[in-house]
């Protein structure tokens, strides 16, 4: 998977001699800015085998880390949309409590048990487009900005979650859901299949569909998106709808995991998202996103956490190098950024 | 009397364009010294580089027959130079005395001294006439003509010998233009040096001493008498061009060419009134005026980006809903506006991808987008419009400013635009490239496109147009076929409102 296709094709730059091709070409192409993120990736597992490697490279310690990487990383390609379509949306992690919440509430469950886990998982997939579009006619057309409308909704959702769930952690008793989600293919965990799936259909809607491409537009310049015939308030909306849609998959996934709904479930999932959107080439101004680079962020989280977990080492040590990470990676592109700007 | 500035042979060059070619400025103490020419002959720029803002390439500058290079903002602040903006550089959420302090409150030890500024503050203001206005009060509550004393006030606490005023009656009633005059006289009387811009010959005649000219970055006169150089004289200096541009020879618009874009009494209150006017298949409709006559405001409320209070937008006899850009985009209507980095373009996206973003639809089945077909059509307009350099898969940001209008054109046409509406489509087009987009605009008119050209420049309006509306302070004061009415007659009517 690549995005080289978006870029200019190799045979018509050669017969442009106006177009300086440099080194810094090489690395602005798709390809090269996810060299970066995937060098980064190689590295951080070699620091694993040198200091973890019986643990670290087992096949099992592979699909833990996936496993991890899957519930956050559906919810960071929804991020990616927000982000590219110039938003940001920090009520992720609430939508994902409020969703696993009245997706295992007795009445649910009691459904489930009697037809079919389905209606767990439309639920949640409800709730979650539910709160998306909430968040999406507050921004759109409440005016309202991201930033306060979805603080706003962070606020209550998790509220709202804690009052359906009376604050206790609600035990999944539906057998069928938990074989279905638990399970696996080809011995890949269900999870991990649903992540690759909901990746790759993000990929495709933001490159290959004019949906994607009015999303680059609305977030690269909106008045120039609107003059041109845009309808920038709708597709708003529809950005905030889709992440919360895809919070509801992930409250599914992490109710697989955790075999419970809880409102404590996805606490600062909204940093994590937005760390792993940015770290992946992503600009937080908008019109500029990338779903292969988000999936490369959440899986280099992921490994971290992993590494420091296996070497027995702090949750805080870990933010701390959470933290410089960012801040390198954000470096980096700015300068890369400058110097292909060029102006 | 010795001249306080001296700005001798100042030249100034941007990639593709020589903004200053020679400009003499001379200024005494205690003059209201007025500076005339059309859009585009160089004042703003002389401005920059006066305020520090720009270096100039060449030339000198004396203050009190001292050389100063004037580098930074700051420095010529220190010698004494201030400038009043049209929009105001004012903080609105800060009091009337910290705005005049801004960058050299009174303090000690590092705490503001908000007394001692009130203090101060009160007495420039008393000194200027306006001992009315409160100085613990947000300069945004204010009135504009309070906004511009309190501009004032803050040149005269940094010591200001020459202040710049550019346009500012523009946004002053003609009570509170009258009060500015008396301020201005006050000013002058304590010996600082007032640089006045203003399109307003009456206002030039009433408060002016002297004028200097400019025409294509150069000073053709200077210290001319303001009350008493005939205004004829003063005309003939601002227009006739040194460089004459290549516009295309009109194509006769059939009497039978049906209307297709039909305006009728279009407002809004505070930008402009009772518009009205119809343009055919295959005709070009120019609107000349000044910045501030509404001439933008009108063509974005025909797109629908801005909503009219009255009236109505007929294409083709269907009545736009008011305030509806999409029903506009859909009824066949294009807007070139007039920012067109900021309003038009997605710079970092590539070329083709600028074309096709109003016709998306046309490329994609179910959504899907077809990126081939979409780079075809994109490439056939890119070739058959001449976009430099070729090559549709490069970022916008890399193309010239004519170029650039290539690719907004391009995006209307493959749409088969009814009525194209034109905002200022030469603005940051080389000399050079003119000729091509006017060449350019008159054959989308001879294919049946309605064109409605908006332009600061008289001589486009008039050489590109079939016929002309002529804008002033929101209201159209003239209107009637191109050839039958010259540069000179235009600029008496937006400057004086009478031919």
């Amino acid at each position: 998977m690549s995005e080289d296709i978006t870029t200019p094709s190799r045979q018509d730059t050669v017969t442009q001699p106006a177009i300086p091709r440099s080194r810094t070409d090489l690395l602005r192409s798709g390809f090269g800015r996810n060299l970066g993120l995937v060098v980064a990736l190689v590295l951080l597992c070699l620091v694993g085998i040198a200091t973890a490697g019986d643990t670290f490279a087992t096949g099992a310690n592979v699909l833990t880390i996936l496993r991890l990487a899957a519930v956050i990383g559906v919810v960071s390609v929804g991020m990616t949309f927000v982000i590219t379509g110039g938003g940001i949306d920090l009520s992720v992690g609430a939508m994902v409590a409020l969703a696993s919440v009245w997706a295992t509430t007795l009445a649910t469950q009691q459904l489930a048990a009697d037809y079919h886990w389905i209606f767990m998982v439309s639920t949640a997939l409800a709730v979650g487009a539910a709160c998306g579009l909430v968040n999406g006619l507050l921004v759109a057309y409440g005016k309202i900005v991201p930033f306060v409308a979805t603080l706003a909704m962070l606020a209550s959702a998790r509220g709202l979650a804690e009052i359906i769930s009376d604050r206790k952690t609600q035990i999944i008793t539906v057998g069928s859901f938990e074989d279905f989600f638990g399970g696996s293919l080809i011995g890949v965990p269900v999870l991990v299949w649903i992540f690759l799936l909901v990746a790759a259909a993000g990929w495709v809607l933001l490159n290959r569909t004019t949906f994607g491409r009015r999303t680059f537009a609305v977030g690269g310049n909106a008045e120039a998106a609107r003059l041109a015939g845009i309808k920038v308030q709708r597709h708003t909306v529809a950005l905030y709808v889709l992440a919360g849609l895809c919070c509801g998959i992930a409250a599914v996934m992490l109710m697989a995991r955790t075999t419970t709904g809880s409102s404590t479930h996805g606490q600062l999932y909204e940093l994590d998202a937005i760390a792993a959107v940015v770290i992946g080439g992503t600009l937080l101004s908008g019109g500029r996103g990338t779903i292969v680079g988000t999936v490369f962020g959440v899986l280099i989280f992921t490994t971290l956490n992993n590494v420091f977990t296996l070497n027995n080492l702090s949750i805080s040590a870990q933010s701390v190098a959470r933290g410089a990470i960012i801040v390198v990676a954000v470096l980096l592109q700015q300068r890369l950024a400058r110097r292909t700007t060029g102006t | 009397m010795t001249d306080l500035l001296n700005m001798m042979g100042i030249v100034k060059e941007f990639p593709g364009v020589r903004a200053l070619d020679g400009v003499d400025l001379d200024v005494r103490a205690g003059e209201v010294h007025c500076l005339l020419g059309q859009n585009g002959a160089g004042k703003s720029t002389l401005i920059r580089v006066l305020t520090g803002a720009h270096q100039p390439d060449a030339g000198m500058i004396r203050i009190n027959d001292e050389p100063v290079q004037l580098n930074s903002p700051t420095a010529a602040i220190q010698r004494g130079i201030a400038a009043i903006y049209q929009e105001l550089d004012l903080v609105p959420d800060l009091t009337v005395a910290e705005n005049i302090f801004l960058g050299h409150e009174p303090s000690r030890y590092g705490f503001s001294r908000i007394h001692e500024a009130n203090t101060k503050a009160r007495a420039i203001l008393q000194g200027l006439g306006h001992a009315e206005i409160p100085t613990h009060r947000t300069v945004g509550s204010l009135p504009a003509a309070g906004q511009q004393v309190v501009s004032m006030a803050r040149a005269l606490s940094r010591d200001a010998r020459l202040i710049v005023m550019d346009e500012p009656s523009a946004v002053l009633d003609p009570e509170e233009v009258s009060n500015l005059f008396r301020v201005i006289r006050g000013l002058t009387d304590r010996g600082v040096a007032v640089v006045y811009i203003s399109h307003r010959l009456e206002e030039i005649r009433e408060i002016g001493d002297r004028v200097t000219v400019l025409k294509d970055g150069a000073t053709v006169a200077t210290g001319l008498d303001a009350r008493q150089t005939p205004t004829k004289e003063l005309i003939q200096l601002m227009t006739g061009r040194s460089i004459e541009y290549v516009f295309p020879p009109r194509t006769e618009v059939r009497a039978a060419a049906p209307v297709v874009l039909e305006v009728v009494d279009l407002s809004r209150p505070g930008e402009f009134a009772g518009i009205g006017f119809e343009v055919r298949a295959g005709e070009i409709l120019g609107l000349a005026g000044l910045v501030g006559s509404g001439r933008s405001e009108v063509l974005e409320t025909v797109y629908g980006a801005r909503r009219a209070a009255t009236g109505f937008v007929r294409v083709d006899g269907a009545v736009l809903r008011p305030g509806r850009v999409q029903d506009a985009v859909k009824a066949g209507v294009g807007l070139a506006p007039e920012e067109r980095k900021s309003q038009a373009l997605l710079l970092d996206e590539a070329v083709f991808k600028n074309i096709t973003v109003s016709t998306l639809g046309r490329f994609a089945s179910t959504g899907f987008l077809n990126n081939r077909a979409e780079r075809e059509a994109a490439s056939k307009l890119a070739v058959a419009l001449d976009v430099r350099p070729a090559g549709v898969d490069q970022p916008v940001r890399n193309l010239s400013g004519g170029n650039q209008q290539k690719v907004v054109l391009a995006r209307w046409l493959l749409r088969d635009c009814r009525v194209l509406l034109l905002d200022e489509p030469t603005r940051g087009v080389d000399v050079g490239a003119r000729s091509e987009i006017y060449a350019l605009i008159r054959e989308l008119a001879s294919n049946g496109v309605a064109i409605v050209l908006v332009s600061s420049e008289v001589p486009e309006v008039l050489g590109l147009s079939d016929r002309v509306v002529v804008l002033r302070e929101g209201r159209a004061v003239h209107t009637g076929p191109a050839q039958e009415i010259d540069e000179h007659q235009v600029l008496d009517l937006v400057m004086e409102g009478s031919i």
